[in-house]
Order: structure tokens, then sequence, then C-alpha cells
């Protein structure tokens, strides 16, 4: 696939993702949902461009995501509709009402559940994917790398040289605390001491395009990818004005075609809620 | 020569990892001793997997190994470990299967040894597993148990937490529950305790009292089968419990489970409240058949009071 073919294509996937969470902050809003929801509005464009490269690549990873799951459901396929039941609670959920926001579910995508312990996929990953030998995808924040037990996976992976991509959606936060409070140090050059390839980039599609297409499932890779939360950490309200948010700079950026397929899948998204709301 | 508990867990280990394709993951395994003798030789490329040094990590990427199908074996060599191994084994392992559907069944080899070995290497550590849901808690002292726990691994899709204990290696004999109606008393010990009980019951039978016993081995589920509740209810003193964890940990849970189902009296023994160190006088260990024998004397001579 062409990169501008590829770049809309993620653009596609990104706006689904951004549809859905501006439909799950009104419900918030509206008291309809009413347990914590942890919206990744904004960061969508990390796992959207992954899941695009990994779809090209005809590859069906494991996939372990933490509570900031939305965007890495839809981004991987997961049904919409199942993701709307399981916000709501019903049984018809992806994770059959049990799985809150936070640990969501899929078998059908090959996502695995979060418990809350943050950080605890990286150990769980690490593990499916060594006895399975299988391609798979670890999602963590850049609070979460700072857990001791996800530097131990990231040097086992290195050590057996395993096909696992670990994936730091860096926003800056742990819910309000920010990176330079918390460390002196940078994940990407932790994750070289432990001799993965390592990357720290910013989310445009063509950077994380570029430091994937070649080793992806070929050796462990670890990158660290620079986004922007636009909402709070649980909840739904907004702590500060974003500035370069990257789906708006995409679709200005793509033109007619993109707002099209904003406008489009907005629609289909808010029929969707809708129609399951009324059930 | 009759074999020991020892060859029986290496035989079936051997079994797990050559005819169903398992994995055994642990700590130094391969040449300290070899898990006191208890794992065959084998190495990565036959499943026996060395984890790094990093305890907390690995209990989650054991439950990855199991999240896959590959009912991994997790060998913990001394069970003070488990404070670090358990925080992914029981929040995620054993709840798997309830809120994603998706089973991780391993069958966790933890290994408790016998007061000496200081703070933290000292004894058993299973009631940090016991109060949490989705796992299954034996802790076999015979060839025939430790066989029957491996079965129902092989049938079952739960984490099952197996409590061995160092000293129960050199076993060859399976050790009988001895009941009948009108006892004075009914030990239930469990894990290393049960060879001590078992003196203890001798002595005081071959001494005028009429002592009974019930080997516990399987902890969770707990199940007082029906004989044993009206033996219990027909007994004078009620049930004493023995045991090689704290006696502020499963033995007290237990001990009202036994309680609320008979109405009768259950004392417990187990490791003293105090922290332990390394000398003989400075260790905690688990009740001895004098302390059993002595805790039943003074029961009987306050009842009469
Ligand atoms: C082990 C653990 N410690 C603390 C928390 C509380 N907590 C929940 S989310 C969070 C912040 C996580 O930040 P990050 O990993 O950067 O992810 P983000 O929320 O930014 O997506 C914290 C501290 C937790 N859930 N688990
Ligand atoms: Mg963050």
């Amino acid at each position: 696939m062409s990169y501008k073919n590829y770049r809309l294509k993620t653009f596609e996937k990104a706006s689904l993702c951004r549809n859905f969470e501006n439909e799950v902050f009104k419900r918030v809003n509206e008291k309809i949902i009413n347990f914590p929801v942890y919206l990744s509005a904004g960061q969508e464009y990390v796992p959207s461009s992954i899941a695009q490269i990994v779809k090209d690549k005809k590859q069906k990873p494991l996939i372990f995501g933490q509570h900031r799951g939305h965007s890495i459901y839809l981004s991987f396929g997961g049904n919409i509709i199942e993701l709307i039941d399981e916000l709501l609670g019903k049984k018809t959920g992806c994770t059959r009402g049990m799985g809150g926001s936070l640990s969501i579910n899929s078998n059908k995508i090959n996502m695995f559940g979060h418990e809350g312990l943050m950080g605890s996929n990286a150990c769980m990953g690490v593990g499916a994917c060594f006895s399975s030998a299988k391609p798979t995808i670890v999602f963590l924040g850049d609070a979460s790398v700072e857990e001791d037990y996800v530097l131990a996976s990231l040097s086992w992976a290195a050590k057996k040289e395993l096909p696992i991509l670990f994936v730091v959606e860096d926003n800056n936060y742990a819910v309000l605390t920010k990176k330079k409070d918390r460390r002196d140090w940078k994940a990407k050059d932790v994750a070289k001491a432990f001799k993965l390839e390592s990357y720290d980039i910013d989310d445009q599609p063509k950077n994380i395009f570029s430091v994937l297409k070649k080793n992806l499932f070929k050796k462990p890779i670890f990158i660290n990818v620079n986004t922007k939360r636009l909402f709070w950490h649980s909840g739904a309200g907004v702590d500060e004005e974003v500035k370069g948010d990257r789906l708006t700079v995409e679709k200005k950026f793509l033109g007619k075609k993109a707002e099209k397929i904003h406008r489009n899948i907005k629609k289909k998204i808010e029929n969707l809620w809708k129609q399951r709301l009324e059930k | 020569m009759e074999t020991t508990l020892r060859e029986v867990i290496k035989q079936i280990t051997f079994k797990h990892l050559k005819k169903f394709k398992g994995q055994v993951f642990g700590q130094n395994l391969t040449g300290v001793g070899w898990v006191a003798g208890t794992l065959p030789k084998l190495y990565e490329k036959d499943g026996v997997i060395e984890l790094p040094m990093a305890d907390v990590a690995n209990g989650g990427m054991v439950t990855g190994a199991a999240l896959v199908g590959r009912r991994p074996f997790y060998i913990i060599r001394y069970q003070g470990y488990n404070w670090l191994n358990c925080i992914f084994i029981v929040n995620y392992a054993c709840k798997s299967k309830e809120i994603w559907n998706k089973p991780a069944p391993m069958f966790i080899r933890g290994l408790s040894s016998e007061g000496g070995l200081g703070p933290v290497s000292t004894s058993s550590h299973i009631s940090i597993f016991y109060k949490m849901p989705g796992i299954k808690i034996y802790s076999p002292m015979t060839k025939n148990e430790y066989t029957k726990t491996y079965k129902k691994f092989m049938k079952s899709d739960d984490v099952f937490y197996v409590s061995e204990h160092r000293k129960s290696y050199e076993n060859k004999i399976e050790l009988k529950n001895s009941l009948k109606k009108n006892l004075d008393i009914i030990l239930m010990p469990i894990s290393v305790t049960r060879f001590e009980a078992e003196k203890a019951k001798n002595y005081l039978n071959k001494n005028g009292y009429k002592v009974g016993i019930i080997h516990l081995y399987e902890l969770k589920p707990f199940v007082l089968k029906k004989k044993w509740i009206s033996m219990i209810k027909s007994s004078k003193y009620g049930v004493l419990m023995t045991d090689n964890d704290y006696v502020d940990g499963i033995i007290r849970t237990l001990a009202h489970k036994i309680n609320e189902q008979t109405n009768k009296k259950v004392y417990v023994l187990g490791l003293k409240d105090k922290s332990a160190g390394y000398t003989r006088e400075t260790s905690n260990f688990p009740p001895s058949a004098l302390e059993i024998i002595t805790k039943i004397k003074k029961i009987k001579a306050k009842k009469r009071l």
C-alpha cells in the first residue's frame, strides 16, 4: 500500500475512534454511563496507525491494552455495537457487561482485557508471546512504563528476542502528574539499554509507519509515541485546550475526502448509539 | 525399592512436558539441586524455562503462558516469595475466566520449609492466595494425593496452587484418616504438621485418650464431608487444627467454617504471631507432636473444671 493510501485509511480508523469517544463523552455527561470511563480521544492516531500497518501485513497479533483501550479495540476491528453495549453494561457487550470501560476484551480480535493494575499487561503480553510464539502488541501509558515489572518484562522480551511490539502512548500524564515531575529518563533510552530496537517519535502516521515497516514482529521493538489526551484522565471533561490535535491536523491535510469520511462516520456512530440506547 | 513423593513429582512433571507439551517456569530451576530433586534434568528446549529474578513480573509472564493454553507449571521455590509472585496470578489469572471467559489454568508448585530460614523463607504462605476468588488450593503430602491433584488439574481450567513441603519429598506412605463415633477430639492437620499430628495421635491413643484424625489436603474449595460432620458432632471436645502457616491464616478461616457446620469448638495451632530468626530459639516452627499433645491435655483439663 502506498503511503498516501495508508494515511487515508489510518484517518478512517482514527475518525471512527474520535467519533465514538465523542459519543461516549455525551453519555457520561448525561449520566447514562455511571462508571469510570477512560477516553482516548486525541491519542487515537497511535493505535490506528499501528492497526493499519498490521492489517496491511495481514497479521493478527495478540493485543494487550490498558485502561484507555476504546481506540485500540476499534482500530483493530472490534465490533462497534458490542463496545456500545459493553459501555451500557449489557450482556451483549464485548465483555458480557463485566468489562466497563477499563477491562474490555474481545476474543474475535485477540484483545485481552485489563484488570486495572497499570503495566501488568506488559508481563502477560511477554508471557503469552513467549509461550505461543505469536506476534504480540502491548500498549502502555507513559506512567505505566515506570512500573518495575514492566521494565523486567522489556528485559526478558529482549533476551528472548520475541516477536513483540511495545507501544507507549505518551500523553505526558499520570492522571495529572507530568512526566518531568516523575522521572529524569526517557523510556526509549531504558528500552535501548535492554537492547530493544527503540524509538521516540510523535504520532504522525508517517513516523509510525517508517519505524515499523521493516522489523515489525521480526524482533522486539519499543516505540514511545508522543501524543495528546483531549479529555480528563477519567470521565468527560477538559483539563486544558490542546494545540496540534493530530486528527484535526490530518483532516486538514487530507482535505475534502477526509471531511466527508469524518461526517459519514459521525452520522453512523450517532445512529448506532441511538439504536442501542433505544433497545 | 518403593518410590518417594519426590520421584512421583518428577515423573508427573516429565509427563506434563513430554506428553502434554506443557511448560515449567521458575527461577534457578536448572542446577540448584533441580528443585530439591523434584524436577527432571531438562532445559528450555524441553519446556523448562529459567525466569529472570523479577518475581512480580514472572507471575504475570506465567499468567500470559497460561492464557495461551500452555498449562504451565510455575515453581516458587520458597513460599515467602508468594508475596511478590501472587500479584498478577490472583488479580489476573484467577479472575480471567470469570471476567473475560478466558481461562488461565496453571499449576503453581509452592515449596515451603520448616523453620530456621529467617523471616521470609520459613513456613507456608498460602493464606494470601486463599481469600481470593478463582483459585483452587491443595497441599498434598503423599504420592496418591499428589497424583490425584495433578489429574484434577488436567481436567480443570482453573488456577491450582499446590502447597508442597520439602520435608514430605522423602515420604513413601499414605496418611489415612482415623475416625469413629464419640472420640475425645479430632485432629485436622495441614501440610507438614500432618506427620507430627500422626505421632501425637498415636501417643495419646496409647495413653487413655480417644483421638481421631482427618488429614486435610483439599483446602479450597473446602468441603466438610457428611461423615466428618457427624463424627465431629459426636466428639467430646471438637477439633484441633494444625498448620505450617501463621495461626491467623487459613486455619482460622477453616476453623470458622467447621464451627458453623458442627457447632463444636475448633482449636488452632499454627505458626506463632511473631517474626522468625535463624536459630532453634529464634525461629518459628510449626506445632510439634509434643505441642499438640500438650494442647490436647490442656483442653481436656479445662473442660473438667
Ligand atoms: C499499579 C497501579 N498503580 C496505580 C494505579 C492508579 N492509576 C490508574 S491510571 C494511572 C495513570 C496511568 O498513566 P499512564 O500509564 O500514563 O496512562 P494514561 O492514563 O495516561 O493513559 C494511575 C496512576 C493503578 N491503576 N495501578
Ligand atoms: Mg499517560
